[in-house]
């Protein structure tokens, strides 16, 4: 019977002793797993032009086209919040990991791990994203917005500053994520009415229930009323 | 051996306490506000007066930590990184039951970048065998499928999880059972090979020891009250029903997990957990060291519901990692994890009886309760039957029942959503049965006189006078119905719960103490707090918390923190300003007891000296700093207010032709004696509320009966309420005083919706179909179903 989450319980048939089964806890595929038993093949994607720069190509890739990386670590390029990194990691790296552990920008929060629950939303250019479903090295060439690049060093975006004004948090660890995505909503529609703030938010999941003030803190930066 | 006689001059000696007399408001402004006298010891500050006559405490001042919040600078546990850290991955076990036969780690030590495994010797969470021999095996029995059997630390979190993959362990299978109903039969395998126990926890998991075990059965646990024979005998009506919920998983987005960075003069660990001095204890008492060699820090922590508490398999696994590889070790579950191994909210099979008289009186009720807690036990609701109605004679029997999977533990008011569940859905049907109103039965039934005044405010909302007087009475398809339902908590105090406030010389002012902040805003209240003692903006002040280098702090659990922590703060902030102004009324040419604080202003009573600001005053301290510590003092009148609660009300939309259930409007009446911070509070209520929708009408731990495995654990296939389930949600916060304490705060987290939204939708479902729906989560197959029975009252019976 397969099992999406990697637990394998083997058909007794298959072993000598009926009543004792032997696996490795975690046999199943990973997404991690699966990226780096395929290797990584990048062709044609907006990736190339910054990881072609520090890629060494093999004579046959280079007579191909195809340009393969990993499964070591790779210096790739990434443009985060205005300012040019190079970090070195293996292809496999989500670009939530690259933020939080190669960048230290940890404001983009890990929770699901499988782009359930947008706690990891970062723009790319402006169209918000699971970092955690977003390989890194497909953000190469794109300009990436995390939670840490909307304010500066003194000024809150408005949008931050209502969220404090409304109390539209609890715990706080969905915040950054509900942010990402409300702000985003609010650069392509500045005045969205409820209905479009629980749509932007649709995938993002808070546990402590800060929806009602999410809302009202985005239709008060919008300028909107409920049913107007 | 004969001791030397004492010395009076040297020794420490109890002084001896001395009291006064205060008046103190009680009771509901607007509805029944007055005075009591209380006795307090002298040294407690002067009474405050309601909230509307304070300038800070009281008022919906922002988030103190809001700004860190918003901008992603807060540091969770998850976001530690140190020096030379190392990521650890757990090696779970993938069968339910079994004993392990070898664990071969050979292949996973090779691994590049691994540094250290460690093989599990004591699992902890489980209930443990009252006979330790009925368990003769080198490695702790698997119990349930995700139960941690060793763990890899690695330089990487990519090569930890890879060699984690390579560690082998045989097992020796055993039968396994992870169904309630199969677990009770005669026939059901063993859970345990005898009576196992877990204790009580001090975030309230855990459940009764020493009651009997019959096969899986651990119960029953009776409680009494009054005669029932009689109070069924003397009853003119009489009505059964027969409940059933599920298992709920807390998901915290944060997942639990440590940093644990172990050097031989200390263990420093930062938690995210709900008790900074839990996890500090459990960790001593382990690897048996003192108290005083372990730190643990909780800079903010990603939500925890009643799952966090002590140490727990990652607590000391990563210490037990990190004194090996002498490296800090991070050791953070994954999401699938979280949902099998930390704990989850225990199902129930309730049938419940309860007798009344024509007049809404009731004389007796009867609560036989099952349920499950995995492993574990604390299946226990009888919470709300025991202690809403409390004039009815009573007989309640709990029983856990152990299955193959993860224990339980404590979640958000323990018991009680189940409980209430089902409780108040056959309070309602008393009303049908007795021709009565159910707001005006529980008039008569209820004598709490908080909810009285909340049960008025109901009365009078629109919501309620739109509720259908024919239960569905409403044409078409899709119809609309409202119902109510109530809530109760108790008012724990922990007397583990002190603070020290410093002024310094600058004027600048600080308050520090070990407790954490689990999102409900505790530091927030401490700056306001000192801001009312000292006159100045709660945005000045520095909180300090989540540091077991600080004086002790409360686990926050049981809604304890604020009715613990805030007359601690508020007796640290008195003493020391006392302190302030005898420290410096010489400088001001005066005495003592000529200085005054007030509004930020230091005065003379006598006119001596310009009034000077509290800033400039401070300049005049005799030392650098002057800081006062002080603990929790006891309740002023311990035997009375102990319980307190809401009213919920919910109207709902049901298709009966899908089955879906809509949640339209809900109005929240809930009272926690002196509301510190409304704003605060009303999110809170907010969270239990739609926590509580989640749980009633989506959340559901799924184990599949073939392979003993959780087959939804994730956050997509485990469904949790997202924005487009909210409904508008109207609080109303009541402002109860009852003269406890300096501050005279109660809790919220707890009675806060999540104990009655279930059985008020519940009852607003009947209101809507005028059928009931008895079994949660109410997903339309349910919902179809109930429509479908023959008769009403009998759908699960």
């Amino acid at each position: 019977m397969p099992d999406p989450k990697g637990f394998h319980p083997q058909a007794p048939d298959e072993h000598p002793e009926p009543s004792t089964l032997s696996d490795s806890a975690r046999s199943g595929i990973t997404r991690r797993g699966f990226l780096k038993g395929a290797g990584l093949t990048a062709a044609g994607t907006a990736l190339l032009d910054g990881v072609q720069a520090f890629s060494s190509e093999t004579a046959a890739a280079a007579t191909s086209g195809v340009t393969e990386l990993g499964p070591g670590p790779t210096p790739v390029r990434l443009h985060v919040n205005g300012t040019e990194h190079t970090v070195e990691i293996e292809p496999r790296t989500t670009l939530a990991e690259a933020l939080r552990i190669q960048l230290g920008m940890t404001g983009t929060k890990i929770v699901c791990d499988r782009g359930v629950c947008s706690g990891c939303t970062v723009w790319l250019d402006k169209m918000p994203v699971n970092s955690c479903m977003t390989l890194a090295i497909d953000a190469v060439g794109h300009h990436v917005t995390t939670i840490e690049g909307i304010s500066s060093e003194d000024r809150m975006h408005p949008l931050q500053a209502a969220f404090v004004k409304h109390d539209a948090m609890q715990c706080g660890f969905c915040t950054p994520g509900m942010v990402m995505s409300c702000a985003a909503l609010l650069e392509r529609n500045p005045h969205p009415l409820e209905h479009d703030i629980r749509h932007a938010v649709s995938g993002n999941l808070c546990r402590c229930g800060t929806y009602p003030k999410i809302f009202a803190a985005t239709m008060d930066v919008a300028g909107t009323t409920r049913n107007a | 051996m004969t001791k030397p006689p004492i010395d009076d001059a040297l020794v420490a000696q109890a002084a001896a306490p001395t009291k006064k007399t205060v008046q103190m408001p009680i009771g509901v402004p607007g509805y029944t506000l007055t005075e009591e006298s209380r006795e307090v010891p002298t040294t407690e500050p002067p009474v405050w007066p309601i909230n509307k006559d304070l300038k800070y405490v009281g008022q919906s001042i922002e988030r103190y930590d809001g700004q860190a919040k918003v901008t992603g600078r807060a540091r969770y546990t998850s976001d530690v990184q140190l020096p030379g850290m190392l990521y650890a991955k757990f090696v779970n076990a993938s069968v339910p039951h079994a004993k392990i036969v070898s664990i071969d780690t050979s292949a996973a030590e090779r691994c590049p970048g691994v540094r250290g495994v460690h093989v599990i010797q004591h699992v902890l969470g489980n209930a443990v065998l009252r006979d330790p021999a009925l368990d003769p095996v080198k490695y702790p029995v698997v119990r349930y499928a995700g139960q941690p059997v060793a763990a890899v630390a690695a330089t990487t979190p990519a090569m930890a999880e890879e060699a984690a993959a390579l560690v082998k362990v045989r097992y020796d299978a055993s039968p396994f059972v992870v169904d309630l109903d199969k677990a009770r039969a005669p026939d059901a395998p063993d859970v345990f090979p005898g009576a196992a126990d877990e204790e009580g926890s001090a975030g309230g998991g855990g459940g009764p020891s020493n009651v009997k075990q019959t096969g899986n059965i651990h119960g029953p646990s009776i409680h009494r009250r009054g005669e029932t024979d009689q109070g069924f005998k003397d009853a003119d009506v009489i009505v059964e029903g027969h409940y059933v919920t599920q298992v709920q998983t807390h998901s915290a987005l944060e997942t639990h997990g440590v940093v644990a960075d172990w050097k031989p003069e200390l263990l420093t660990v930062w938690a995210s957990t709900q008790g900074t001095a839990s996890v500090r204890e459990e960790l001593a008492g382990f690897f048996k060291i003192p108290l005083t060699q372990v730190r643990v820090i909780t800079e903010f922590m990603g939500g925890g519901f009643g799952a966090k508490f002590g140490a727990g398999n990652p607590g000391v696994v990563a210490a037990a990692l990190s004194k090996k590889t002498g490296a800090p070790v991070r050791l953070m579950l994954d999401r699938e994890e979280e949902h099998l191994s930390v704990g989850n909210r225990p199902s129930s099979d309730q049938t419940l009886r309860i007798g009344a008289k024509k007049d809404g009186t009731i004389t007796a009720i009867h609560l036989v309760a099952y349920g499950t807690a995995g492993c574990g036990t604390g299946a226990g609701c009888s919470g709300p039957a025991a202690n809403l109605y409390q004039s009815a004679s009573l007989h309640t029997e709990e029983n856990d029942v152990f299955i193959n999977a993860g224990p339980a533990s404590a979640m958000r008011a323990p018991g009680h959503p189940q409980g209430a569940f089902a409780l108040e859905q056959t309070i309602d049907d008393l009303a049908v049965k007795l021709g009565m109103e159910p707001i005006d039965l529980r008039d008569k039934a209820d004598t709490h006189p908080v909810r009285r005044v909340e049960r008025q405010i109901v009365r009078e909302s629109d919501i309620w006078k739109s509720r259908n007087q024919v239960a569905g009475a409403d044409q078409g398809p899709i119809k609309r119905g409202v119902g109510l339902a109530q809530s109760v908590w108790y008012r724990f105090v922990s007397m583990n719960s002190s603070a020290e406030v410093r002024i310094h010389k600058d004027g600048s002012l600080e308050v520090l103490s070990g407790v954490q902040d689990i999102g409900s805003g505790i530091k927030t209240v401490m700056a306001q707090i000192l801001a009312e003692q000292f006159g100045v903006p709660p945005s000045q002040i520095a909180v300090k918390i989540g540091d077991t280098n600080y004086a002790e702090g409360p686990n926050s659990g049981g809604s304890v923190t604020t009715l613990s922590l805030t007359p601690a703060v508020r007796d640290a902030a008195w003493q020391a300003s006392q302190k302030f102004l005898a420290d410096i009324a010489p400088a001001l040419g005066t005495t003592s007891d000529d200085v005054v604080l007030v509004d930020g202003e230091v005065r003379s009573r006598s006119g001596k000296f310009e009034p000077v600001s509290f800033r400039r005053a401070a300049g005049k301290m005799t030392t650098s700093q002057i800081a006062v510590q002080a603990k929790r003092v006891s309740d002023y009148d311990p035997k009375k207010y102990l319980t307190y609660g809401g009213v919920d009300v919910a109207e709902v939309e049901v298709d009966t032709e899908l089955g879906r259930i809509h949640v339209r409007r809900v109005l929240s009446v809930h009272d926690c004696g002196r509301p510190m911070n409304p704003t605060q509070v009303i999110s809170q209520i907010n969270g239990g509320i739609i926590q509580g929708i989640s749980y009633t009408l989506l959340e559901n731990r799924l184990l599949d009966p073939v392979y003993g495995l959780m087959v939804n654990p994730d956050l997509e296939q485990y469904k949790i309420v997202g924005s487009r389930e909210i409904p508008d949600i109207d609080v109303r916060l009541v402002e109860a005083y009852i003269g406890q304490s300096s501050t005279d705060a109660s809790g919220i987290g707890e009675a806060a919706g999540v104990v009655s939204i279930g059985a008020a939708i519940g009852n607003a479902v009947y209101n809507a179909i005028g059928v009931r729906v008895r079994r949660t989560p109410m997903t339309p197959d349910v919902v179809l179903a109930a429509l479908r029975a023959p008769a009403q009252g009998k759908e699960l019976a």
